[in-house]
This record gives C-alpha cells, structure tokens and sequence, in this order.
C-alpha cells in the first residue's frame, strides 16, 4: 500500500483478529461525535477528509485501486494520490473540481465513531455551510499556512459560532508548504485569537496539520516536535459532546405522533429535546397548560425506568388529557414559554429573496404555523460582521429580523435549547425550505393583536343560562361588609340556580394582579383587569358579583362603560368610617395608623363615595342578610 | 437486546442508541405530512435493520403502512422465505409488484444484461408507486454506500415522474424535514442514511435481527464466472459448456438477484466470525454487485436520476 514514510497507518485493533467478541463490546459502547470541516476552495479540506478516511481505514484496495488511477488521470498532486478525489462525489463537481453541496462522511476509531459534515467554502454557499452546521458538536476551521486568517476563515467561525458550536478547532494546514516552521504556526494562531473574542469564541485548539502528509493527523508528527499536541484524532476522540448538559436542562418532549394501536392504548411518542423522564414525573402539556404525570415509557423492548435527551420514546400518562402533534410535554415545574412574536435571527436560503409580510410556513420542532416576517432589523455582513441596513435578504444573507405567527407556538431560545429554538421556513407555494431561523426571545406588543370573530354571541350564552347578565360592582371602605354581603348574594344566587361568579378584592390579588401594589395607579391598573375580567364573565353569561374598595369614582365610571347599557350595577356598602375602624376585621386600620401600611384608603388615601349608586346599603340599619335579600330583589325584580 | 444496564450506567448514549433514536424520529416525523406511505422492502440486512426501526418507532401499533417488495423474479429463494416470514411477524401487509411487462418478454439477467434492473427495478418501482399512489417511499440506501450517496438528503424529493434532481433538494437542518409537496410529487425518506455498514451488522448482534441465511458461510453450489461467484440457486441457471456447479463454502455480503451477485469464500458462520471479516476485509461492499459497474464511473448518480434507488 503506499505511504509516505514518516505518516503512521491507522492500525486495525488487533483484537479484530484475537477476539471479535471482546472488540465487539467494547465497539458497542463508542460515542457518536458529530463535526463539520470548513475551508476555503484550496485549502486542503477535501485532502483532509480523504486522510482521515484513509488512516482509519475506511478505504478499501478496490476503492483505493480507482483513487491510484485517478490520481494519475485526473488528480492535482502529480503521480502522488489524490485524497481529495475520494470525496468528490457528483460528476459535475468532479470536472470542475470543487464541491457543491453537503455531504456526509463515516469513520470509525477506537473510541468514537464519527460523522462528517463536508461543507464547501465558496462564498454564495453559506448555506450549506449552516446547513451542515446544525447538526455538528464541534468545528474544524481549516486554515492554509502560507495565507493565515482570510475573510473566509471569519465568515466560517462567525457562521459556526451562530449556529451554537462550543467546540472549535482550528487546523493550520499545509504546514509542510512553510518547512513546519513554528513562528508561522504562531503567528497564525495568535491572529485567529484576537478575531475569534471579537465574535465571542472564548475558546479553540490549534493543531498544525498536513492533510496531504498526515502530520499530526493520527499521532504527533516527527516534522513538528515543537507541537506537544493533541493530534487531531486524539482531541476529536476525548472531546466532551456536552450530552450531559442537555440531560440537566428541564425536561421536553415535542409530541410527533400520538400512539392509538386500540382504545386501551393512547401514548405520545417523541424525542426527548432536552432533560431526562421518569414514570411519575409531574409534567405539564403545552399550549394547554394541564398537568399530569407519566405513568409509563412504553419501547418494543419492554417499559423504561428512565429516558434521557435524545431519546425516541412513547409516553403514557396517568390522566386522559388533550395531547397531540405539536403539543410539548415538560417539566410540570419548569415548563417553557408560548409566544406568537418573536426576534429571531434568519440565513436566507433560497434564490428568491425574503418578502417581508408574505406568509410562510414556520416549522419549529413539530409545530407548524404560519409566519409573517417583519422587514430585517439589520443585515450583518458575514466578512466584517457590521450591522447593515436591509429591506430584504437575499441569498446566503443572514438578518436579525422581527417575526408574528397566527397563533401561538412552545419555544425556548436557540442558545437555550435549539430543538425549541431553531425553526426553518417554507414558501407556501413552491414548498420549498427558504430560510433557517433561530429565536432569541419573544415580544409583547398589543398594537399586533387582532379581534377574533366569534360565532356565539353573548346572548346566546346568556339565553342557554336563562339568565340575563349582570355586574353587581361592591364599593365601599375596607371593612364595610362588601365581601360578608357579596358572598350572601352569591349563595342566595346559586340556590335559584343561576349562574353567577364572585371576584373578591383579596383572592385576585394573590393571582392575576399580585403584581401590583397601592399606589394610585396600581389601584387604577388593579380596578381595570377586574373590569376587564368582569366584561368577559359577564360575555358568557354570567352574573359577575366583584367586592373591592374601588375608591375611585372615575375607575368605576370606566367599568360601567365597558359593559352594555344597565348591566353594571353599582351597589355602595355605605358604613362610616368609623363603624368601619371600630369592627377592624382584619385589624388593617391599627397598621396603618401606626403608619406601618401606606396609601390606605380613609386614612391616608381618599375615598371617592358614589354620589348616585343603583343600590345603597346602609350597614348601620340592617343585617347582612336583609342586605342580600334586597340587592337580589333589585337585581332579578 | 438492548441492555438497559448499560445505559443507566453511562451517561452518554452510544452511537448505535444515537442513530437508532435518529431513524425512529425520521420515520414518525414522515407520518406527519404523508397521505400514503409504503416501506421499500428489499429483504436484504439493511432492509432488515430498517423494518426492525419501523416496529420500534410505533410499538405497540403495528408500522402504519405496508411493505412492498418490488421483485424480480431472480431473487434467491431464501430471500423469498424471509421476506413472507417478516412480513407476517410485524402484521404488516406485504405488497409483491413484479413489472408486467417484464414478465411477458421474459426478461431476465442472462440474456438482458443492464436492461434487467432496468425494467424489473427501476421501471417495477415507478410502476409500483404509480399504482398504489404512494407519496412517501422508504428506502434503506446509506451514505456511506457509494460516493454520490453521501450527499443524498434524509428527504429526497422526486419529480411526478419520479425524476431527482439534484439542484431542488432541500436544505436539511437540525432534526426539522420539510415534507410538504405538490400533488404528484413523492419523496424517498432514507432513514438509514447516517448508518455504515459496520454499524447494521452490529446493530442486528444487539437486537437479534433475522436475516438471510446467505450472509452465513454454508457450502453452496456455484460456479466462477466473468471473475464472479455465482451460486446455482435454481435450474433456471443457464450452465455454459464445461461449467458444473462446485460445492463451495461462500457467503455474500450484499443480496440482490442471484444470477448478478457475487459470493465470497469464507468460513465465516456466525455474526460475529461475519463481522470479522468484514473488518479484516480490504475489498468494499458493493465490489461484488456487477450493477455498479455499467456505464462506468458515475455509474449510481445516473440511475438515481433515472429513478432507481
């Protein structure tokens, strides 16, 4: 077989021969690391790939046979093998000498098995370069040693680093072209250092390497004793994949398909995108928010203690609740966020460019909606990574854009888990995969929400409850009686079977407005989501009973308006402030006059006393019982 | 069998728990948008390791679509027997085209040469498709098969004359497939494709996958022809003057029509002896299949396009 002298062959374990069993074992247990190499046209990746093919023996006589007379017909290195030829797949790169595509090679060493992403390094194929990035764990940055960091060396690490890879190592190649000379291998590291913490890459290993020679590709090189290493085998084998940071992220299974093989049998099958399950896990199904608990992990080899990211599993759980394609299963405790407005990066991939406010298909995980995209924000330029103004991307352009969908969608930002995070687009009418994007966080802006038409109307709910709506609004002191009062009415209420709710003063705000304070206007805020919420029950067609101080006259004045003509009813428990201090309750009214409770109302915030309430109940005069009775009388009379 | 022992005790997943996860995930995700899926069933090991995924990823359901076996009528006798025995076993429906046209003109891989897997393959399978309304095909083809394999998508979308393009093959990022297609377009999903060959023979030792005897070294009767050895499977093998079937212990690495299949000599009787020699071996796996070989050196890329596999 020929060989240069000084590049040791990849050795075939000799336990192949002396004991398959045992090397069959111990083969079973390999991990799997996933990497790209990126380069420019001649910087040797293709020879590089072919190397490593070659020294880990994935190349075959009759294979190697074809490479030999190749090489001599076709070949650039003269009567030497041509490595390159050997990943040259298609006919048409193979006359033009370049590689036009992804492609995706195997080897296999001692400890690891491999998978290659060789991604070229034209300039308009960023896309592929992203593209075969997505799936990598770690990067190999190729570098030319007699031509050090060019532009393409940056738009290869920043398109790397975009894309989340941890791992970046930087190969100085050709370093038999520069006499292995160490100054130069210096130089060029030291250059890449201050470019990659310009960008954020905090952390790489450089190896100087010939592709072509096999230096410190397998083992460290005689021509290099300078480098104290790793080779490049060996770093890629120790590497660290980071699968055991993904199991200590919270627990998230998008659900691919629902599993119904007989009426007894309903489970969820997914992967597992981060996090690891256990039966009796408490966990939460998203958009809908139920919870439940996984009672079992069901595979054709029998139930799982224990399943763990990356996973393809079925779940069963312990209650009949809604689930199904496109729902995420989570971490009942720790479940992610729904939004429907996004900032979002996107590399455009497709020939016709970005039409801001066109609708696209959004996939994300299993969830498929539809999105419309805002003009870009900016463009960065991937050779000097500045933020340029764009009204479009066009191929290959990368923009930081802002995106709505038409109804919500379970995310996580891309830097926090990129199975909830990164998304692709597709033109909705070619159904062609246009754009790679990855989320950063959602926004919240009202001005983008749009009314939804409904078919049943409030009267129809109304008329199915045989009751009219109504909003029975308690003002008074704190202490007056509103709540004793409101719940009276509630009780007679439900006795007459009608439908009713009652929101009290203190129970909303330990939920919906614990948010809030006493200030003027958090009191203000506080009165409108109950006048909001209130609106709504009372669009269903219940009778809303609601019990706060509501001090403010115009707050109350703006609830009324909210709700049609003489459904709101204004009841004002009337008890003097005195009478009110004398009973204490709740003994507020001693704190705040030792001034341990500010802005209370009667003390040291006013109350403004409805002048021309519907009802008027004076506490002074009758018992909370005969005030009931009158307000119901008032209200179905 | 997979050893739940193992897993628990390291915390990475292996590369074969990796890739097993990955194929049972492209295999649910096709049925998101498929309208009729079918499983390309070639009865050979990749086949074998492809229908095993199938049961995995939707147990306790049956696999949600059927298999079809597009013959030739000149598979080997013992891949017939396999193939009704799976078929049954997974309570899947087992679909058999065999291209009519071909049968009546008798073509066959003595007489026909290239024009053989023209018709009964390539023509058989559009044939079949067509027939049936398929829209999503799974194949059991590997990158690491052939050179223009290796960039061949996950998802590979077909023409409504089940012409590929290479140019409109879709970016595929992450784990997201975009399956959405135009009425009369289909797609070939290869879940598979991130497997060597190394990897299929180790997988079916862990999960005790059944398959054709003829991967096992037995004595057989062959003769040596055109560099070749051909087993005699039946009497419907022409013997030229002077050729007589000698008993030989063979075995074949790769299966197809028996007449176009080369055996190699080898003692190997047992999985892991086969896997031995596979990882001793210097020759690669398709050397011994004779279709490779037509039309020289882009030889595969060019029936791809054609709409073989």
């Amino acid at each position: 077989m020929p060989n240069t002298p000084d590049t040791p062959v990849y050795v075939t374990d000799a336990l192949i021969a002396e004991d398959i069993d045992a090397y069959l074992a111990g083969h079973e247990k390999k991990s799997l690391l996933r990497f790209i190499t990126c380069g420019s046209v001649d910087d040797g990746k293709s020879t590089l790939i072919g190397r490593l093919l070659y020294d880990s023996k994935m190349i075959f006589e009759d294979q190697l046979a074809a490479l030999e007379a190749d090489s001599k017909r076709v070949g650039t290195q003269g009567q030497e093998i041509d490595f390159a030829l050997l990943v040259d797949g298609l006919a048409a790169e193979r006359e033009q000498g370049i590689t036009i595509d992804v492609a995706y090679r195997f080897f296999t060493t001692e400890k690891r098995k491999f998978i290659v992403a060789d991604t070229p390094g034209h300039e308009q194929y960023t896309r592929n370069m992203v593209t075969g990035a997505s799936t990598a764990d770690l990067a190999v940055i190729l570098i030319d040693a007699r031509k050090g960091v060019l532009t393409q060396t940056r738009r290869h690490s920043f398109l790397a680093h975009l894309i989340g890879i941890k791992h970046i190592v930087l190969a100085v190649n050709k370093m038999d072209l520069v006499g292995y000379d160490k100054s130069v291998f210096d130089r060029i590291t030291l250059a890449y250092r201050a470019f990659a913490s310009e960008i954020g890459i905090t952390n790489f290993t450089a190896i100087p390497i010939s592709g072509f020679k096999g230096d410190n590709i397998t083992a460290l090189s005689g021509n290099t004793p300078w480098f104290k290493g790793p080779a490049l085998i060996e770093h890629l084998e120790n590497v660290e994949i980071g699968a055991a940071a993904d199991e200590a992220k919270p627990f998230r299974l998008p659900v691919q398909w629902v599993n119904r093989p007989n009426l007894d049998f309903r489970g969820f099958s997914g992967q597992l995108a981060s996090g690891k399950v256990r039966p009796g896990d408490a966990v939460r199904i998203l958009p809908s928010g139920k919870t439940t608990n996984v009672e079992r992990i069901v595979t054709l080899d029998g139930d799982l203690d224990e399943a763990v990211a990356g996973q393809s599993v079925t779940l069963t759980l312990a209650d009949e609740v809604d689930c199904s394609r496109g729902d995420v299963i989570a971490a009942a405790d720790a479940p992610p966020e729904a939004a429907d407005q996004f900032e979002a990066t996107l590399v455009w991939m497709a020939d016709e460019a970005m039409i801001a406010g066109r609708a696209y298909w959004l996939k994300l995980a299993t969830q498929s909606v539809s999105a419309t995209i805002q003009p870009p924000k900016y463009e960065i330029n991937v050779n000097t990574l500045d933020h340029l103004a764009a009204k479009t991307l066009e191929l290959n352009g990368i923009g930081v854009v802002e995106l709505s969908t038409d109804k919500p969608i379970t995310f996580e930002a891309y830097g926090d888990n990129r199975t909830l995070g990164g998304f692709i687009l597709i033109d909705k009418l070619t159904n062609a995969t246009v754009a790679a994007g990855m989320l950063h966080f959602s926004l919240r802006r009202a001005q983008n929400v749009h009314w939804q038409a409904t078919d049943i109307d409030r009267d129809m709910r109304a008329n199915l409850k045989n009751q009219r709506p109504a909003l029975l609004w308690f003002t008074g002191l704190s202490g007056s009686g509103k709540s004793t009062i409101a719940n009276l009415v509630e009780k007679k209420l439900h006795r007459m079977n009608r439908h009713s709710f009652l929101l009290d003063g203190d129970n909303v705000r330990h939920g919906l407005n614990r948010d809030l304070g006493f200030t003027e206007a958090d009191r203000i805020e506080n009165i409108r989501r109950v006048g909001e919420v209130a609106k709504l029950m009372s669009d269903a067609g219940l009778i809303v009973i609601t019990a706060f101080i509501s001090p403010f006259r115009a707050e109350r004045e703006m609830v009324r308006g909210m709700l049609p003509e003489g459904e709101f009813i204004e009841v004002f428990i009337d008890t003097p402030l005195a009478e009110a201090e004398r009973r204490d309750v709740k003994g507020l009214y001693k704190k705040a006059r030792a001034g341990q409770l500010k802005n209370f109302t009667g003390i040291d915030s006013p109350y403004e006393a409805p002048e021309h309430p519907e009802i008027r109940i004076d506490t002074t005069a009758m018992t909370p019982e005969e005030a009931a009775d009158l307000i119901i009388d008032r209200l179905l009379g | 069998m997979v050893s739940s022992d193992l897993q628990t005790e390291s915390l990475e997943l292996t590369h074969l728990d990796r890739l097993e996860a990955e194929s049972i995930h492209i295999m649910r995700e096709v049925m998101a948008d498929a309208a009729k899926p079918v499983m390309l069933y070639s009865v050979g090991k990749d086949s074998a390791v492809m229908l095993h995924l199938a049961r995995k990823a939707f147990y306790p359901s049956p696999p949600p679509f059927p298999l079809l076996h597009v013959d030739t009528t000149w598979k080997f006798r013992a891949m017939y027997e396999l193939r009704d025995r799976m078929a049954a076993e997974s309570g899947m429906e087992l679909l058999v085209y065999q291209n009519p046209e071909a049968k009546e003109h008798g073509i066959n891989p003595f007489d026909h040469g290239p024009l053989h897997t023209d018709m009964w393959k390539t023509e058989g399978l559009k044939q079949a498709l067509d027939l049936h309304g398929f829209d999503v095909a799974f194949g059991g083809a590997r990158r690491d098969e052939e050179k223009s394999r290796a960039k061949e998508r996950i998802f590979s979308f077909r023409t409504a004359s089940h012409g590929w393009d290479p140019k409109k093959q879709r970016p595929e990022l992450w784990n997201l497939y975009n399956a959405r297609k135009a009425k009369g377009e289909s797609i070939r999903v290869f879940p598979i494709s991130n497997w060597t060959e190394l990897d299929i023979w180790q997988y079916i030792a862990r999960e005790n996958i059944p398959i054709v005897p003829l991967y096992f070294a037995a004595p057989r009767p062959t003769v040596e022809r055109d560099g070749l050895l051909l087993m005699v499977d039946d009497d419907r093998f022409p013997l030229l003057p002077g050729e007589t079937p000698v008993e030989r212990s063979v075995r074949f690495r790769t299966l197809g029509c028996y007449p176009l299949t080369g055996a190699v000599e080898s003692e190997a009787s047992t999985l892991s002896e086969v896997i031995q020699e596979m990882l001793l071996t210097t020759t690669s796996e398709r050397q011994g299949r004779i279709i490779d070989k037509d039309g020289g050196d882009a030889s595969m890329e060019k029936k791809k396009q054609e709409g073989y596999f």
